[in-house]
């Protein structure tokens, strides 16, 4: 029942300069990639934006010697603060390029402009900004009173925040002293070949920083890679058991940011139309396309019909569609192949017996789009409330009790995040107590911070990122296993 | 001819499993020598069905040692050193005559396991304020992490030191708050049979330990590759089968420790927090503030 209709508002994309084609990122300078170069997309058109450059296993053996030399004869050697001042020139360079870094993100990812420029790009910022202060402070970390970094670390991270992910890889890395080879999404290369440039813009000694783009093999070839002392991988489940695997009987450390099926409880006496909004940004945020998303909506049987009856009523104004338009709400699916997937899983949600409930919306023509979804009447058998769908499907199940709310809650293989919906303290607090998960957000979700440490319980992963725990994953010594 | 010596009541060593002393289920039992190989007993030699069981007791135990406040774990955890304390001459006789040390090193070894158990028992309420943080966010938020237990930790103890290095593996598992499924020593188990009878009357709830003495190689791939085993402490695993075990690890994402480089270290030298950040989690809380 729109009283107005909304204008386009689109973002120019005039701010990107896009380059035909880009090679891989080694030793300070832009190199051919040995292997057949991949063609990244713009998913909201199906338009090819660039061709990048493939690495394979003797471009990964180049940018790992490079990495090793800078370790060895710079990045290792210099002043601690030093290590610091790049890290806040870097920050400042992604802070003045900013809108630059946001189309360039929601053109290559699909996502709203409006999450790319609010929230990945500043937080992406604010990771440089916030390890940049411990280069020179690690003594007092809580890790021992000598705290030494690895050496070389490979970094494989995922497609859902390129640029975001690519900097809660890079700067603990860096800050605890570290060199890096990352690898990027095979289907989002582009911010972090930007991010090159940054390096360069912010003199920072070639080397330290290496992408290698490319595909699994690649990745494969990061991981594996003999001389890499720490292994740092955010993604699938699947790929990261492959990856404990491979780095199984060596003396790699590693920490693996993995899946999630995260609940979001909502209790009879929450008030109900904030919870509306927290299940909103829980499941819709990025399209879905986020670890920690409140993908099983765990709701009180008395206030169910209410609930979904407000929650129906919200999900018809969201607005699907051109990532650049800046009223966006739910951008594109970021491939053809994730919107198969959720497709599949969608179907197997209707089979199985649960109710699909979808707003009447218009997709564009072109370009992979899925419309923001709900299931009622699922149970806990069901593949959408156990298998992570990432994408905007939300399964919502009933609970009478607190308790059975918590084991409904625990009752998954994962425990990455969980949501929590009540005025009352102290059942929070009991709650958040009981539940195996790495992050729960209490009359909030999907928040995101540098000092605050994120990653999992069970087949989640292991490991921090962000906050004084996250440097542990990166620093060898008494304390920091 | 009759001696006026009175015959000695030898004990049955057995399995500590659910806060009870079974055989094994599989009937099988292997012979324990001394140093030098005289006869010392016939352990109890745990099966697959076995380890099995012990992963059901610790993590029908988890729940309730894992809530417990961090004062009342570290009480009963003290409370194991005291009875430890009073065992002491037994384990001295068992020690020494497992590893081949002499008396006074023996003694060494106890007196440092049972003082190592008081230091653990110290830690458990102040974990949270070493390992644990209040954020600062930038926004609006009550936003803090704190350390919590992994789970159900399985524990392949040292083979060379019997008592010292069991203890120094198996009290940060605990203390913690995590349960434990302990493979003892495969040669020298006696000192672990003990530990086990010390728990079973120190208000260690049942099922929080589980000791089963047994083969290392043959437990080890069954524990590692279990799905209800949240993490997996490598230390006494066979050299040669490490990395296998830690390839079957990897099917649950269980957290690993690997053995040290090296092969066994200086049980003596300080623990740091190493052993207990390995089986903990961090869990971030966020609260928004607001009138």
């Amino acid at each position: 029942m729109a009283v107005f209709e909304y204008a386009p508002a689109p973002e120019s994309r005039s701010i990107v300069d896009i380059a035909p084609s880009y090679g891989l990122f080694v030793d300070g300078e832009f190199v051919d990639g040995s292997g057949e170069p991949m063609k990244t997309v713009n998913p909201a058109t199906e338009e090819v934006l660039s061709e990048v450059a493939v690495g394979t296993e003797a471009d990964v053996d180049r940018a790992v010697k490079a990495a090793r030399r800078a370790f060895t004869r710079v990045w290792g050697p210099m002043r601690p603060a030093d290590r610091g001042k790049y890290l806040f020139r870097i920050a400042r360079l992604l802070q003045e390029r900013a809108r630059e870094f946001a189309v360039l993100e929601s053109l290559d990812n699909g996502k709203p402009i409006r999450e790319s420029r609010d929230v990945d790009v500043p937080l992406a910022a604010a990771h440089f900004f916030y390890h940049a202060g411990w280069a020179d402070k690690l003594a007092h970390a809580g890790l021992g009173p000598d705290p030494r970094p690895l050496g070389v670390a490979g970094q494989v991270i995922p497609w859902n925040f390129p640029l975001l992910m690519l900097a809660w890889k890079i700067a603990p890395a860096l800050a605890t002293g570290n060199t890096v080879v990352l690898k990027p999404a095979e289907t989002t290369p582009l911010t972090a070949l930007l991010f090159a440039e940054v390096c360069r813009q912010a003199d920072l000694p070639p080397g330290v920083v290496n992408i290698v783009t490319g595909a699994g093999e690649t990745g494969r070839a990061v991981v594996e890679h003999a001389d890499v002392d720490k292994v740092a991988f955010t993604g699938s489940t699947e790929v990261g058991r492959s990856i404990a695997r491979a780095v199984a009987g060596t003396r790699k450390k590693l920490t693996l940011e993995l899946g999630g099926k995260a609940a979001n409880i909502v209790f009879d006496d929450a008030p109900i139309d904030q919870a509306v909004e927290g299940i909103v940004q829980g499941i819709f945020f990025n399209q879905g396309h986020v670890c920690c998303a409140g993908s099983r909506l765990l709701v009180q049987e008395n206030v169910h019909d209410e609930v979904i009856a407000a929650l129906q009523r919200r999900i018809g104004t969201l607005r699907v569609g051109d990532p650049l338009d800046k009223n966006t709400d739910i951008g594109a699916i970021n491939s053809a192949e994730q919107l198969a997937r959720i497709r599949e899983l969608s179907d197997v949600g209707e089979a199985e017996g649960a109710t699909r409930w979808q707003p009447a919306c218009e997709l564009p023509d072109r370009g992979f789009w899925f419309p923001p979804t709900v299931f009622t009447d699922v149970s806990p058998a069901h593949r959408i409330a156990r298998d992570e769908v990432f994408g905007p499907v939300l399964s919502v199940l009933t609970f009478r009790t607190p308790d059975e709310a918590v084991a409904k809650a625990n009752n998954t293989t994962y425990g990455l995040s969980a949501g929590i919906w009540s005025e009352k303290g102290s059942r929070i607090l009991a709650i958040a107590d009981r539940l195996r998960a790495g992050v729960v957000w209490a009359n909030t979700f999907n928040q995101f911070d540098p000092t605050s440490p994120f990653g999992g319980y069970k087949q989640s992963g292991y490991g921090r990122e962000g906050g004084r725990h996250g440097l542990a994953a990166y620093l060898m010594g008494a304390d920091s296993e | 001819m009759i001696s006026n010596e009175r015959l000695t009541v030898r004990k049955t060593y057995k399995l500590y499993l659910g806060g009870a002393f079974p055989r094994s289920e599989s009937g099988r039992t292997y012979e324990v020598t001394d140093a030098r190989g005289a006869f010392l007993a016939n352990a109890a030699r745990a099966s697959r069905k076995d380890a099995r069981d012990a992963v059901v007791a610790a993590r029908a135990a988890f729940g309730k040692w894992s809530a417990a406040t961090a004062y009342n774990r570290g009480q009963v955890l003290y409370r194991v050193a005291e009875v430890m304390e009073g065992r002491h001459a037994q384990f001295c006789e068992e020690v020494a005559a497992g590893e081949g040390l002499s008396t006074g090193r023996a003694r060494a070894a106890v007196d440092a396991a049972i003082d190592r158990w008081v230091w653990y028992a110290g830690w458990t309420d102040k974990l949270a304020a070493v390992l644990g943080s209040a954020n600062p966010v930038a926004g609006p938020y009550f936003d803090f992490s704190l350390p919590e237990p992994t789970g159900v930790v399985a524990v392949l103890a040292p083979q060379r030191s019997s008592l010292l290095g069991l203890v120094s593996v198996l009290a940060p598992v605990v203390a913690s708050g995590n349960t434990a499924v302990v493979v003892t020593s495969h040669e020298r188990p006696l000192p672990a049979v003990t530990l086990g009878e010390v728990l079973a009357t120190s208000d260690v709830p049942g099922g929080v330990v589980n000791l089963l003495t047994g083969d290392a190689a043959e437990l080890g791939p069954w524990l590692a590759e279990h799905d209800d085993v949240d993490a997996i402490d490598l230390t006494g695993a066979p050299p040669e089968r490490a990395m296998e075990f830690e390839r079957e690890a990897a099917g649950s994402i269980k957290r690993v420790l690997r053995p040290p480089a090296g092969g066994e270290p200086d049980w003596t030298a300080d623990p740091g927090l190493t052993r207990m950040r390995t089986f903990l989690e961090t869990k971030t809380v966020w609260h928004p503030k607001g009138f």
